[in-house]
């Protein structure tokens, strides 16, 4: 378990991380960047797991039911859309993908 | 909790969390992009796998059930759809994940009301990513409504700032007071402070025209990322934080560089409901000279001589599916050993870069695409410039009229090649409404017409020379 002031560190860490990671991407990019990004994101689904794993009353259930069934949407949906659009990125010079 | 099970669950997240990053990295360059997101998804495998190992998890039959009925459509839809639609579909997802935030910060807050405690700060974070998330899942709903045809016009009202600003209020206080009561809190009152959240993602949205879409989905995705993040605080989740904060600070990056891309401040894009005025019928009051059509066969002898070609794709070569005859064209005018190149203006398209993509989809290599930056100055060069349902970034009153509204937008400077050819279906303005005198050019002819029926009728009257 992560808590408190190291949860903080991390939290700015990561936002550094972020900022940086993609500081100079080209503009021809950027659909896919936001797609892998919008991809990563779906990390969510392990919470979800966590939330539906955890639930008791059938309330609870039917939320972290609804939970994991979008979180995987975003992961697998997110997953497959980047990877459609970066198979095409050749190269007029042949090889590179 | 038994010691390895913990140890082993903590290594994947921290081993996803590695691979994340690294994979938005190698994404940022076209040449290991493609690897890039084949690291970040297996991150994602490993780490859903070993959340099964979470000590005192229960409903394994319901997370297996879920999980597949989320995974099959999302993989279907995924597979299926036009690149065309992408935005619309990274929109849908990109909701998907802000509306599963949601409904984390729905299950631990109700639990609170059942007896179960959370410390104070552990109970804010998951009311503010309970918020975004909602926000971010509703508004990604609306935009991908627009996008998708379904909602044509942008609902303006008067004072409808007003109103949203209360909505926003009422939300943040109704989550406030969720908050202070704590285990307090009645579950009606944490029900309602969903339904709030929600319409006001739906509120906020409606408003905005779909030209500006595209920053507002990519402020979305750095909003379900910060959701996500949020969530991960309350459930001590560190592949949550990281993997949540990295994509809301990249997303909120990649949405400063569209705004600015457009020269407008987010609010503005937020706020205004400018984009909305879309598809009016162009009067061409105050514009000097007339519009000049072309027909194919004289423009193609046009192009198949010249020494350069530039060509400015836009939304219009996307909705008419003209970029398999476009690179068609461009093969044929290479041959000719005329020299082609692409511009791409940054907000081109719905989304940032749609433009490349599609081009990619016809099979044009990326050497040939150029940025605005890069190509702006070859104009003036260019023998020919083929604009193909392009308007308002090709349009010379953003450099010259301080009155105009999109004054100020960097565009492509078209309007200094020495002859300018645009293929567009009718006389309409662009999504800004505003006036292109980029036509009404001594050197621009029209050429109008379907873009994909135009661009075959170009290659064909390049055939018969």
């Amino acid at each position: 378990m992560i808590e408190g002031f190291v949860a903080l560190y991390i939290f700015m860490l990561a936002a550094f991380v972020g900022y940086e990671v993609i500081g100079r991407v080209p503009v021809i990019l950027h659909t896919p960047l936001m797609s892998g990004s919008n991809f990563v994101h779906g990390i969510v689904l392990v919470g979800a797991m966590v939330a539906l794993g955890h639930a008791e009353t059938p309330l609870e259930q039917v939320i972290g039911f609804i939970g994991v069934v979008l979180a995987t949407g975003n992961a697998v949906g997110g997953y497959f859309v980047t990877e459609r659009m970066l198979e095409m990125f050749k190269s007029s010079k042949g090889g590179a993908k | 909790m038994s010691g390895w099970q913990n140890m082993l669950i903590q290594s994947v997240y921290f081993l996803a969390a590695a691979l994340f990053i690294l994979g938005l990295k190698k994404m940022s360059s076209p040449v290991t992009a493609r690897g890039g997101i084949v690291w970040a998804g297996v991150g994602m495998v490993l780490a859903t796998l070993v959340t099964f190992l979470y000590p005192h998890l229960g409903n394994f039959g319901l997370i297996i059930l879920a999980i597949m009925i989320g995974a099959l459509p999302a993989w279907w839809f995924a597979k299926k759809v036009a690149m065309t639609d992408m935005p619309q579909m990274i929109a849908i997802y990109n909701g998907m994940g802000g509306g599963a935030a949601a409904t984390i910060a729905a299950v631990e807050l109700i639990r609170v009301t059942g007896g179960h405690s959370l410390t104070p700060i552990v109970q804010t974070l998951a009311v503010l990513g309970a918020i975004i998330g909602s926000v971010s899942f509703s508004g990604s709903l609306i935009a991908f409504a627009k996008l998708q045809g379904l909602m044509r016009k942008s609902l303006l009202f008067s004072g409808q700032q007003v109103v949203n600003l209360v909505m926003f209020v009422l939300t943040l206080v109704l989550g406030i007071i969720v908050i202070l009561q704590g285990s307090g809190a009645s579950i009606e009152m944490v029900i309602l402070f969903f339904v709030l959240a929600l319409v006001f993602g739906v509120l906020m949205t409606l408003p905005i025209g779909g030209a500006d879409m595209p920053v507002v989905i990519s402020l979305y995705n750095a909003l379900t990322g910060l959701a996500v993040a949020f969530e991960g605080f309350v459930l001590g989740n560190a592949a949550m934080i990281i993997a949540g904060t990295v994509v809301g600070a990249a997303g909120t990056l990649l949405t400063q560089l569209m705004a600015k891309a457009m020269n407008r401040p987010l609010s503005n894009v937020l706020f205004s409901g400018f984009g909305a005025k879309g598809g009016q019928e162009a009067t061409g009051e105050g514009v000097e000279g007339s519009l000049k059509p072309i027909d194919a066969t004289d423009a193609a002898i046009m192009m198949a001589y010249a020494q350069q070609v530039i060509i400015v794709p836009g939304y219009g070569m996307a909705v008419a599916q003209a970029q398999h005859k476009i690179w068609e064209l461009t093969k044929a005018l290479t041959e000719r050993d005329v020299r082609v190149k692409f511009a791409i203006h940054p907000v081109a398209g719905r989304m940032p870069g749609h433009m490349n993509v599609l081009l990619a989809e016809a099979g044009v290599p990326y050497d040939l695409i150029f940025d605005l930056e890069e190509i702006n100055a070859e104009f003036e060069q260019a023998d020919v410039a083929l604009v193909i349902g392009a308007n308002d970034v090709v349009n010379p009153v953003a450099r010259t009229d301080p009155n105009s509204p999109i004054y100020g937008m960097p565009i492509l400077n078209v309007d200094k090649a020495k002859n300018v050819v645009v293929i567009k279906r009718g006389r309409g303005t662009g999504f800004s409404g505003v006036e292109n005198y980029l036509f009404y050019a001594d050197n621009t002819r029209m050429l109008y017409g379907d873009g994909q029926k135009m661009a075959a009728e170009l290659l064909q009257g390049m055939k018969v020379l």
